[in-house]
């Protein structure tokens, strides 16, 4: 039965067929899993998996200065993305706490941005906000957009098969507008697991009929269980988790997506570089449990009586089948530490990020 | 789901198997089924007591924590230490080799019939 209130992609019957366990995301009644979050994410490590996640939003800047409202907007510098790239980012406060992560399309004409979907309202109207003196519109087409991610080492000879786009052309962030099973797709080379893939955005009403069709092809669906025990595998943020507005991109480690030489400025820029020449006043670790038990969301990290830290993420990683996390640390912080678990202590220590990485051909 | 006739169940979705003075405790299939794939549990020590309705030790699925309470009070007999290693016998076979602990008691604590508890689950859903 539908629960009230909630809103659904253009997949819900499909993920009803499917048996589901759906559940409220950001709004939406999405399915964390369908035959279990462990089998997903396995079927993604090692075959294809397939995630509905046309719940993300699509902000599109368009007009004279749709390039400069981007530049001041997120902390890549964009400038240096060819049409056809895409790039990760950091949307910043004035202060350098996070307002969200996306990932910057530049398309002929225009910029795409994806926004996390419990970011929308806020993040355009932040977009709006801080770019009233420019000659640009920010559109918001969340609405008109189906999104799947097609994940996994399968994922381009599954989908090479329903398109006559060259996959083998399109480099990680590259993108290209492409027929899939004969429905108009902006296909990306990007994802959000740590394997090869692909982001496709699609009409609606062309999406049931594509996702059908992959799964044919023998695509696994995937839920959001296994979305985010992947992304934790490969180390990936997600915001609420390690980045917030109390968190800057350089805290939590994403310092690749800031380029803090920009030219046009972005804003928080001047905290940013403040911080990085002053020192960090958190850092973001990963960590392996060395005693017995799950960190998770909210836990304290410990040295002996103090606490120096909180848990961003933790789970059982069913690749490692070891308990992992990521904590966000006082920078002075040892490499062995507790995550206190229910009022006990359990040791931990930190580990290279990310925590899995695939083989590359 | 399966609900078992031969046993006795909680509100909160463990089932009881009683023989003479041991009760041999595990989560329902319905509670396995909704926690999804179980990756952690954690059970007391042989030796230990517990009251009717306390909180006896926890079982992690992927995403989520759920404490266990015991359905009747009584002393800790045995432990199931196999589901340190294989958790996942709790989403295979909750009924059989998923069972978590067995406790000596003396209560006649208040279950539930099977009939009952498919009526808990019912109105839950």
């Amino acid at each position: 039965m539908a629960k009230e209130g909630l809103r659904h992609t253009p997949l819900y019957e499909e993920h009803k067929d499917l048996g589901a366990r759906l559940v409220d995301f950001a709004g939406y009644e999405m399915p964390v899993q369908y035959s279990g979050i462990q089998a997903e994410h396995r079927a993604v490590r090692n075959h294809a998996g397939l995630f509905d996640v046309s719940h993300m939003g699509e902000a599109i800047f368009r007009g004279p200065d749709a390039e400069s409202a981007v530049q001041r907007l997120v902390t890549r510098d964009v400038g240096r993305l060819d049409v056809g790239q895409a790039g990760y980012s950091a949307v910043c406060y004035e202060a350098g706490g996070t307002v969200d992560d996306v990932i910057v399309y530049r398309r002929e004409g225009d910029f795409l941005v994806v926004v996390n979907a419990s970011n929308r309202e806020k993040d355009l109207d932040h977009f709006r906000e801080n770019t009233e003196d420019l000659d640009v519109e920010v559109a918001d087409e969340s609405d008109d957009w189906a999104l799947l991610a097609l994940q996994g080492p399968e994922a381009a000879r599954l989908l090479q098969d329903l398109t006559g786009t060259d996959l083998s052309g399109l480099k990680p962030f590259r993108f290209a507008w492409g027929e899939i099973d004969g429905a108009r797709s902006l296909i990306s080379r990007t994802g959000y697991t740590g394997e090869d893939g692909f982001e496709i955005y699609l009409s609606g009403g062309d999406a049931p009929r594509v996702w059908r069709s992959l799964v044919e092809a023998g695509a696994t669906p995937a839920g959001l269980g296994a979305r985010d025990t992947l992304r934790l595998e490969a180390g990936m943020c997600l915001y609420g988790n390690e980045l917030d507005a109390e968190t800057t991109p350089l805290e939590a480690g994403i310092s690749f997506a800031v380029h803090l030489d920009k030219d046009p400025h972005f804003i928080g820029q001047r905290a940013l570089l403040l911080e990085d020449t002053g020192g960090l006043r958190k850092k973001l670790v990963g960590f392996e449990m060395e005693g017995r038990g799950i960190a998770r969301h909210g836990h304290h990290v410990t040295s002996g009586a103090e606490i120096v830290g909180e848990v961003t993420s933790g789970t059982r990683s069913p690749t490692l089948e070891r308990a992992i996390g990521l904590a966000l640390v006082d920078p002075g912080v040892e490499d062995r530490f507790e995550i206190v678990i229910r009022d006990n202590p359990v040791p931990a220590k930190t580990v290279p990020l990310p925590f899995y990485k695939r083989d590359r051909e | 789901m399966s609900v078992p006739e031969d046993l006795q169940y909680t509100k909160s979705h463990e089932w009881v198997r009683t023989e003479g003075d041991t009760a041999t405790i595990g989560i329902t299939d319905h509670a396995q089924d909704e926690l999804g794939d179980v990756v952690f549990v954690e059970l007391p020590g042989e030796g230990d007591t517990f009251d009717a309705g306390e909180s006896f030790g926890t079982v992690e699925s992927v995403k989520a924590v759920s404490d266990l309470y015991a359905p009747v009070g009584g002393e800790v007999v045995e432990v199931n230490s196999a589901l340190e290693d294989a958790p996942e016998k709790i989403n295979e076979d909750p009924y059989g080799e998923g069972w978590l602990v067995k406790l000596r008691t003396s209560d006649t604590a208040d279950l539930l019939s099977p009939g009952e508890y498919e009526e808990v689950v019912a109105e839950e859903s």
